[in-house]
């Protein structure tokens, strides 16, 4: 796989699985209003995947469902922070999308300005709507700040939170999330999974797996 | 808090009262507004209104049953239509 496939596969694995992980919170949200907004956010991060996937499969002479479905967890390019199963937890569900989102944007910026004109016309578009999830994990991480399960949970989160983005991005993440990323943190970084990758793999591609090769 | 929200589904269409969003603060329901009522392209722009800053008028006096400041019965289209041929404005064909 080349380096532009492998790109791609990795950002569009992360907003997949965050996204799959986020809607896990649709219909037990919080309030009726941060449910309907979650589930939004979570529905635009598996679209954007998907525009990501429709790139790689150019590239990989694949099809964008195969790309998403058939691959076995292993083969996954995400980053482990998007894996976690958080579903029992606001304060850390939270610490991931403000982290994530803070992480994603760095990486994203890069790409607008990349060379690779079409993947940066694609970044543009993918930022316009992620404006408003920033929003959303801006304004959720101020409320939050000071509760003690909330800082507990970014710090926690923070070494996923570096295996997110390039290694020359992660002191300009460190600057944008105030912590520190010594070089004795140990990084979960792309490359290993989870063990709850496997488990969402499984019910991500439940009824896909059940007719192998159907058209839905 | 709670913000009164006003949606417009159309450029030069009138806001018209969506419903209402608690939130705990402007940001919050900026975010959750946005989501709740124009996730699906149904607005085109929204007015959030702080339920405080509503100014209120639900008591009426009409003690002495003053009718005829009502327009019930009466008819303003024949008066209308005889003014319009007074003054040539006539439409060609009748509304």
């Amino acid at each position: 796989m080349n380096e532009r496939a492998r790109l791609l596969l990795s950002i569009a694995d992360d907003e997949l699985i965050v996204g799959w992980r986020d809607s896990e919170w649709t219909g037990i949200a919080p309030t009726l209003e941060e449910d309907v907004a979650f589930s939004s956010i979570a529905q635009n991060e598996i679209g954007h995947a998907r525009a990501l996937y429709e790139l790689a499969a150019k590239e990989l002479d694949s099809d964008p469902d195969a790309l998403a479905f058939d691959r076995a967890p292993d083969e996954y390019l995400c980053a482990p922070l998007v894996e976690l199963d958080l579903t029992d937890d606001w304060a850390k569900t939270i610490a991931r999308r403000h982290l994530y989102e803070l992480a994603d944007e760095l990486r994203i910026r890069a790409l607008i300005a990349s060379d690779d004109r079409e993947l940066a016309g694609l970044a543009a578009k993918i930022d316009r709507e992620e404006v408003y999830h920033r929003m959303h994990a801006q304004m959720w991480a101020a409320r939050l700040r000071d509760e003690p399960r909330f800082r507990a949970a970014v710090d926690e989160l923070w070494p996923y939170a570096l295996g997110v983005v390039a290694p020359a991005q992660r002191a300009e993440l460190a600057r944008r999330v105030g912590l520190s990323d010594d070089s004795s943190l140990t990084v979960f970084g792309r490359g290993e999974h989870t063990p709850e990758l496997a488990e969402l793999w499984n019910e991500m591609t439940e009824v896909r797996r059940s007719v192998p090769g159907a058209s839905w | 808090m709670i913000f009164e929200v006003f949606r417009r589904e159309r450029k030069g269409q009138p806001f018209a009262h969506a419903g209402s969003i608690d939130a705990p603060d402007a940001s919050f329901a900026d975010a959750w507004a946005r989501e709740q009522y124009g996730r699906r392209g149904e607005s085109e722009a929204l007015w959030l209104v702080p339920r405080d800053a509503v100014h209120q008028i639900t008591e009426w006096a009409d003690e002495f049953d003053l009718k005829y400041r009502r327009v019930d019965g009466y008819s303003i289209k024949e008066r209308l239509r005889v003014a319009r041929e007074r003054a040539g404005t006539a439409p060609a064909v009748d509304r």
